[in-house]
């Protein structure tokens, strides 16, 4: 070991008392500051223990791939489910009010035409539209399709291209004209009733079923109601009544004249028995998904915090204060996260994209990609937040080591 | 006097009672000067240390460090204290794994976020004055015991400390790397003029204190020089 030259170590610039070792350089170790390195050690420690980070960024990568894929998935189905409901122009649905404490139900409510005609005369409604829902069967030569007929007055606004729906003409999905192999000016059946396809525009689906659009009394004819109403106007006419209303609508007072109870569009989601069940499901998936992220992220870095302990004992006694200490450990769980959850949205984005246009009712949209990615990283930080503040509890005189 | 302890007392619980550590010690220790602090396995001396480096609060007395009392204190400022006055050599290297030799030196600069640059020429050259300077970019596991120990006393150094406190820094080595290393701190120690307190179980590195201070039952007991 060679002898110090005092010209050899820098010292703190004006501390004249250590003579000469005081000019050798002006690294002004008590008044230069600057912007604190906020995972010095994290980042090292990242490249360092590479092994144990990668197999936890794995764990954060298929965690994010299967939260963004069921994510995907759940819209996907939700679309399938509702489209034809959510894309309707109206604001809310007029259900007959169920007895006996029942919910509502779009395949139990079964509104009269004086019902209707109440909500027509409304104060405050502008538009009020008796749509008939049922699910039947359409067939051209040997070729059949489940569907979901929705019986509109023809020119109603409900339907897309509501003028060309006719009591011979009817206006069909996309899918269901796809399924059927029908275009403009071919013919199909519908439960029966030979039919004419007078357009094929959008993608409405119902309970996982395209839509043909028709007219009410073709509606009638192929799905006969059933009313509870004996007296004249009392007797069937449709499902629901779509409402559009203005802010001055008295709503409670016509569903208490009518016999109705009305909701708003989304409210009505509910009352499609097949999308309550399965989005319920789905999003409880889901959430415990979100919650097994933030518990492994936790329990991991509970972990890694214990095996550092010792370190962070060090760095206390060296003087290191607490918060750095902190902003390090969470800094290591922040690029953890946004590495491994930004590759597994990636890689769910791709999948997803691959598979959005065959059979699997995929929707890639940012609420289903980031949205998801966004909660993974921040539910992973708290998991991470709450394991690193052990850090505040290391005392530093333990890595003097024989100290009582 | 860059080192003050005066009527430090320390107990410890011991089941119902309590064990006194230290029993109203006093030491001063100059700028410039190395006092070496030996006695018995459980006399008190690494009890002594902690309470130097601010590690423990007495139960009675006043620690002073470059003329600033740490009584009262809080643990950020005493952090601070620490940070920016205190060198301390650990009795294990407890170097991070995951650092290079001269990133130990400049984690405590790089946290506060001091220029990386100038913190980066401070450690190579301490490195340097070590004798390391070909290992800087060298991990623990890539390096010596005695390397090891080297680079435990530099990064001591690296805050331009007015007290250093070393620790049995020659427990875990054999006796020529031992000598080296008191020999090192020794320069240093008078190079740097810190004021410096070496906790030792080896008499043979009496001769180079200054001083020597005893440790007995927690009573210090001022001795002279070996020379």
């Amino acid at each position: 070991m060679r002898r110090l030259s005092a010209r050899e170590v820098p010292s703190c610039a004006g501390r004249a008392h250590r003579g000469p070792a005081a000019t050798v350089e002006s690294y002004r170790f008590h008044h230069r500051k600057g912007r604190a390195e906020a995972v010095f050690v994290a980042w090292r420690d990242l490249k360092f223990a590479k092994g144990r980070f990668a197999l936890m960024g794995t764990v954060v990568v298929l965690i994010t791939l299967l939260v963004g894929l069921l994510s995907g998935l759940t819209a996907g189905l939700g679309r399938q489910n509702v489209s034809a409901i959510t894309s309707l122009p109206a604001d809310r649905i007029a259900f007959r009010a169920p007895g006996g404490g029942q919910d509502l139900s779009y395949s139990h409510s079964t509104v009269t035409e004086r019902q209707w005609r109440q909500w027509s005369g409304a104060p405050g409604v502008e538009s009020a539209e008796p749509l008939g829902i049922t699910t039947t069967r359409a067939t051209v030569g040997d070729r059949s399709a489940g569907v979901c007929a929705f019986g509109v007055r023809p020119g109603s606004r409900l339907a897309p291209d509501g003028g060309r729906i006719s009591d011979s003409g009817a206006v069909l999905s996309t899918a269901a004209a796809e399924d059927l192999g029908v275009e403009d000016g071919d013919s199909f059946t519908l439960a029966g009733q030979r039919l004419r396809v007078a357009a094929v525009r959008g993608d409405a689906h119902f309970s996982h079923t395209p839509v043909i659009w028709t007219s009410l009394d073709t509606w009638r004819r192929i799905a006969p109601p059933t009313g509870t109403g004996d007296g004249e106007g009392e007797g069937p006419a449709a499902t629901v009544i779509a409402l559009n209303t203005a802010s001055g609508a008295d709503v409670a007072a016509t569903d208490r004249q009518a016999g109705t109870r009305t909701v708003t569009v989304d409210e009505s989601l509910s009352a499609i028995g097949s999308y309550a069940s399965e989005n319920g499901s789905l999003q409880l998936m889901r959430g415990f998904l979100f919650a097994i992220s933030a518990l492994v992220v936790g329990a991991f870095f509970t972990v890694w915090t214990i095996q550092r302990s010792g370190d962070v004992a060090v760095l206390k006694a060296l003087g290191a204060p607490t918060s750095g200490l902190l902003k390090d450990a969470l800094g290591q769980a922040v690029v953890l996260l946004v590495g491994g959850t930004l590759l597994g949205t990636g890689l769910a984005a791709a999948l997803g994209a691959a598979v959005a246009g065959s059979a699997v009712p995929f929707l890639l949209t940012p609420a289903t990609v980031l949205l998801p990615a966004a909660v993974t990283i921040l539910l992973g930080v708290l998991g991470a937040a709450l394991s690193v503040r052990r850090i505040t509890s290391v005392d530093p005189l333990t890595a003097l080591g024989n100290v009582r | 006097m860059s080192l003050t302890l005066t009527d430090i007392t320390l107990t410890y619980p011991d089941g119902e009672d309590r064990l006194t550590a230290l029993d109203r010690v006093g030491l001063e220790v100059p700028r410039g000067s190395l006092t070496a602090v030996v006695g018995p396995s459980g006399s008190g001396k690494s009890s002594l240390l902690a309470v130097a480096a601010t590690l423990i609060t007495p139960d009675a007395g006043t620690v002073t460090v470059d003329g600033t009392a740490t009584t009262g204190l809080t643990r950020g400022e005493l952090a601070a204290l620490r940070r920016h006055r205190i060198g301390i050599v650990f009795q294990q290297p407890n170097l991070l794994p995951s650092l290079t030799a001269a990133e130990q030196l400049q984690v405590m600069a790089r946290i506060e976020g001091r220029n990386p640059r100038a913190a980066r020429s401070r450690a190579l050259a301490l490195l340097d004055a070590v004798g390391l300077a070909d290992r800087a970019d060298h991990r623990p596991h890539q390096l010596s015991g005695g390397q090891r120990q080297r680079v435990n006393i530099a990064r001591a150094l690296m805050n331009d400390p007015t007290v250093l406190l070393v620790d049995e820094p020659t427990s875990a080595l054999d006796h020529e790397r031992g000598a080296a290393v008191i020999d090192l701190l020794t320069r240093l120690t008078h190079q740097r003029a810190t004021a410096t307190v070496l906790v030792t179980h080896d008499r043979t590195h009496l001769t180079a204190a200054d001083r020597i201070a005893e440790v007995h039952d927690g009573r210090l007991h001022l001795q002279a020089p070996v020379r």
